[in-house]
């Protein structure tokens, strides 16, 4: 059994809240750059131009890509082995609350959704626990912008519906989302489960590095069609025309009931901001 | 590209088109949801504003705190949809100016027509760029508000594109068909 004490969370979570929100991971930068290389349209390439120019700004000034520096999603793996000394999830909200004001990162998060009441401190996080194998424990911080999350969208759809029911499903909540959610996008997509399953798929499919595909040649296949056919809509960067509508497809899956096919899209911005610390 | 100089003008307001490459200088406002409930709030019971809203641009944006040595923080645009519902009184007193982006109701853009109103797009996502064209911050109302109050803004060269102009005509329209048509899709 080995020893973490809260703390050490605690000050993971703030520098991954900071770095996270400031700096994009390479993958992304290089989907970005080669995307610009390939679209035709004026428009659109200047658009892209401004996308990148931004986050060099970002990464040599360390200030927030986007001022909506998001909900903060925690996903943290323990590993069966570790015994943990205090609260985890307080040790998970302090984190947030110190990188939030030590970052000078937007607090975004009101108390209640009817009463709207700002936390001021951008509290708490959204966790998700999961265990595993072994004695580390792996943290992960994806701050979310509710831009693109407002435009994201889950359908219980009909085992008959099959392949095309899905595929037509998540070109459909790509295209009526338009220029609202920031494209280019990262489309997160999360296939069967149960209802809820089906969206924290979706959901942690945006983790996934952009240079990668699902492992089973099936879904990665279809990610390659499905981007292909989001780039023939001509929403583009903006919404103001052009090739590039999405950068990614990302594909998670899981087994489900007889009666059921559960499908969630999950839609990210240019600006999917994941980082990880194994502890 | 068409240099703006605030004040902006139901005239100058009128003599853009969807598609235009602009650049503001001069004073506009900022306000996000809570900003607009209230202001729709204060016309309702017909107190003043605390702002002019007459020849006002408002730039729908809810901005980093600034970190030292900064005028603002990361301040780029919020998605203008969830404004559609005050939108069109703030255009009946007054404002000619909406930056923000995404979608717009017709309710909206039948205000814009009829009293000579423009919808600006500045790029979502690209809030440090954008944060170098603001030159001074300071907040004018509903400090309670954190990230959502009033802040007035002095920018220099403030890059938008129009989206929708006083006519109705419609970027996110007329760029993808013109984008479809050359790549022949």
């Amino acid at each position: 059994m080995r020893n973490i004490s809260a703390k050490q969370i605690t000050e993971v979570v703030r520098r991954l809240c900071i770095e996270a929100n400031c700096h994009l991971t390479n993958d992304l930068k290089e989907r970005i750059a080669a995307c610009r290389a390939c679209e035709p349209f004026p428009v659109a390439q200047g658009i892209l131009d401004q996308i990148i120019e931004n986050y060099h700004i970002a990464d040599e000034q360390s200030v927030p890509v986007c001022q909506d520096t998001g909900m903060a999603c925690v996903f943290i793996d323990v590993g069966q082995d570790v015994h943990i000394e205090g609260s985890v999830e307080e040790a998970i909200h302090e984190g947030v609350r110190q990188g939030y004001a030590d970052g000078y990162l937007r607090k975004s998060v009101v108390r209640d959704p009817l009463d709207r009441v700002n936390t001021g401190d951008n509290t708490p996080a959204m966790i998700y626990y999961q265990l595993i194998p072994g004695d580390q424990v792996k943290i992960t911080v994806a701050p979310k912008g509710f831009g693109s999350e407002n435009m994201s969208q889950i359908k219980m759809l009909k085992p008959s519906d099959g392949l095309d029911g899905v595929r037509d499903f998540v070109v459909k909540v790509v295209e009526e989302a338009g220029p609202n959610p920031c494209p280019p996008i990262v489309v997160g997509v999360g296939v069967g489960g149960t209802f809820d399953k089906a969206a924290l798929l979706a959901k942690k499919a945006l983790l996934r590095p952009v240079d990668e595909h699902n492992p089973d040649p099936f879904y990665a296949a279809l990610e390659e069609e499905l981007l292909e056919r989001i780039n023939r809509l001509g929403i583009g960067p903006q919404g103001f025309g052009g090739r590039t509508t999405a950068l990614a497809v990302s594909i998670l899956s899981c087994p489900t009931h007889i009666a059921g096919l559960p499908v969630a899209v999950n839609i990210n911005c240019h600006v999917t901001r994941h980082q990880s610390e194994v502890i | 590209m068409k240099k703006i100089q605030t004040p902006f003008t139901r005239e100058m307001a009128r003599s853009l088109k969807a598609g235009d490459a602009c650049l503001i200088t001069g004073v506009i406002y900022t306000a996000r949801d809570a900003a607009h409930k209230r202001l729709c709030e204060l016309i309702a019971q017909g107190k003043p504003l605390p702002m002019d809203m007459e020849n006002a641009i408002i730039y729908f944006v809810g901005p980093t705190p600034a970190k030292p040595g900064q005028a603002i923080g990361s301040a780029g645009p919020t998605t203008s949809y969830r404004m559609d519902a005050y939108s069109p009184a703030l255009i009946a007193i007054g404002q000619t100016g909406m930056i923000g982006k995404g979608k717009r109701s017709s309710e909206v853009i039948a205000a814009m027509k009829t009293h000579g109103a423009v919808y600006f797009g500045a790029t979502g996502g690209c809030g440090a760029l954008l944060s170098k064209c603001i030159k001074k911050s300071e907040i004018v109302a509903y400090e309670d508000l954190g990230a959502e109050a009033i802040r007035r803004l002095e920018v220099e060269d403030f890059p938008v594109t129009v989206i929708i102009d006083s006519e109705g005509s419609n970027l996110y329209e007329t760029g993808r068909a013109e984008y479809l048509r050359m790549a022949g899709v």
